[in-house]
């Protein structure tokens, strides 16, 4: 599995789109997803939330488990993916695209994530 | 994202099966289940579930415990040993039992095949097996019987689904039609000799096969090769616990346990009181059979979300702010497409139907609604 370049990851295994206009989007990576199994129930913060990065802000139900979903950044939800929550399968069939979770308008820094080589790397440990 | 999931486990002295190379080159994620290193799931769980519903599925079981038990007073060690009526299963039919502690606990729930008058196959859960070979061997004495551990001398193959009894046709000249559910006969699949059960926890039509281990990868090729035109696919554990599941079938460690009595799990009926001798726990049993009568225990139940937050083992079910009930096992269910579970709930709340019942999910009480199990049943 590839992960996408132009992206920045959380050692929780969270993506999340370098800002554009201060908007990040946020989902969970396909080595998560497969992790995981097939995801049957999404919990999302809520538009208007305001999130902190490391803190749990929502949950991922799979077959087998449920996953705490953290925040990569800090900021203020601006968005919610309701075609994941319609169809939690989106995570495991495009984690990097119609699978992604919210929108987060940040507000802090991004220093401690990681580029994609890094990340992969981390992932292959 | 942080998994709970405590299948990640990883232990140092992983036992593999015969089939390891096999999973390995299907990509398998693969899983510690007492203590054997097994297939989870091939591709997506629930594709697997669904195929096993609706065509077949083919699973690696050989971390099952096979024990053997021979001699002349084999069934008489096993009425001794065992909470079923054994010297009364005929000849290549197989009975679902129990072995219970003196104290009427649970020790495992068994599946017992007579291959011969005085020769029976025991087949025991893979964390049991151990247990019960040691409690079957201390109970031996004074028997004319031996109780041989065989765990090495199968592999255990199981093709599962409505289009099985043809795939394992196509390779077989052993009479399927005349095998009836919970029966077992030697015979000879894809060149290699096997017991061949009519036996499954998935509440389909299947076969299990018990073969030796040098000959697993073959066989399993075999049906694959069979299976091919009517959509066989290769099963982990993951679809075989939500197949069991709607099923309503119970699992050691989830709804059977050495802190209940059979009676207790709503499995009385397997206790024979009327067959010859004395056995292990009657006493205990007899007392908890009357405590049954006159005050009825926990009752084992279906639960259906109304929502679509799942109920795990171990979380409480609540109706007007009291705990009445624990979930033991829940999962999605892909067939009816809502959580599901079975959980021991007070009596007076377990009959189908009853309302203001939920479970608390992490603080949150989710509505359910109380159903008969099983949640499916499979039209013949």
């Amino acid at each position: 599995m590839s992960n996408p370049q132009q992206l920045r990851y959380s050692k929780e295994h969270e993506w999340l789109s370098v800002a554009e206009d201060g908007v990040s989007t946020v989902g969970i990576t396909e080595h998560a997803a497969n992790a995981l199994g097939d995801v049957v129930f999404v919990q999302l913060p809520e538009v208007g939330d305001t999130v902190t990065a490391g803190e749990t802000c929502g949950e991922l139900e799979s077959t087998k488990s449920v996953s705490e979903l953290y925040a990569p950044v800090s900021g203020e939800i601006v968005e919610v993916n309701q075609d994941v929550v319609d169809d939690p399968a989106l995570v495991n069939s495009a984690p990097f695209e119609g699978g992604w979770l919210f929108k987060v308008r940040t507000a802090g820094e991004q220093d401690d994530l990681l580029t994609a080589d890094e990340y992969t790397a981390y992932t292959a440990g | 994202m942080s998994s709970t999931d405590p299948a990640s486990d990883q232990s140092a002295e992983q036992r593999h099966t015969a089939l390891d190379a096999v999973h390995r080159a299907l990509g398998a994620t693969m899983t510690d289940f007492a203590g054997w290193d097994m297939p989870l799931r091939y591709g997506s769980e629930r594709d697997e579930h669904h195929a096993v519903r609706t065509r077949a599925g083919l699973f690696d079981l050989s971390h099952m415990g096979e024990i053997t038990v021979t001699g002349p007073q084999a069934a008489a060690l096993l009425d001794f040993a065992l909470v079923g009526n054994i010297g009364a299963v005929k000849n290549a039919r197989a009975r679902y039992t129990m072995i219970c502690r003196a104290d009427g606990g649970i020790l495992d729930d068994l599946i017992v095949y007579r291959l011969a008058e005085t020769e029976f196959m025991v087949v025991a859960n893979a964390s049991n097996a151990q247990v019960v070979l040691d409690a079957l061997t201390e109970r031996a004495e004074g028997f004319d019987a031996e109780v041989r551990d065989d765990r090495d001398t199968y592999a255990l193959i199981a093709v599962q689904g409505p289009e099985s009894p043809g795939i394992l046709a196509a390779v077989t000249d052993a009479d399927l039609d005349g095998l009836k559910y919970y029966a077992g006969l030697p015979g000879t699949v894809a060149g290699v000799p096997a017991l061949i059960a009519r036996t499954g926890y998935t509440g389909e039509d299947g076969f299990e096969l018990f073969v030796r281990p040098e000959h697993a990868v073959e066989l399993w090729q075999a049906l694959t090769k069979a299976g091919e035109g009517v959509g066989l696919v290769p099963c982990g554990l993951s679809c075989r616990d939500t197949l069991r599941l709607e099923a309503g079938m119970p699992l050691y460690g989830h709804e059977l346990s050495t802190s209940l009595t059979p009676f207790d799990a709503g499995l009385g009926r397997v206790v024979k009181f009327d067959k010859d001798g004395d056995f292990v726990g009657r006493t205990a049993l007899e007392a908890a059979a009357g405590r049954a009568a006159s005050q009825p225990p926990r009752v084992l139940v279906g639960l259906v979300a109304e929502g679509r937050r799942v109920p795990r083992a171990g979380f409480a079910v609540v109706a007007g702010g009291e705990v009445i009930g624990e979930v033991t096992s829940g999962a999605p269910s892909p067939t009816l497409g809502k959580p599901i579970a079975m959980a021991y709930v007070d009596a007076a709340h377990a009959a189908p139907g009853t309302t203001g019942v939920g479970v608390d999910i992490r603080g949150s009480h989710e509505p359910y609604e109380v159903v008969a199990l099983p949640f499916y049943k499979r039209q013949k």
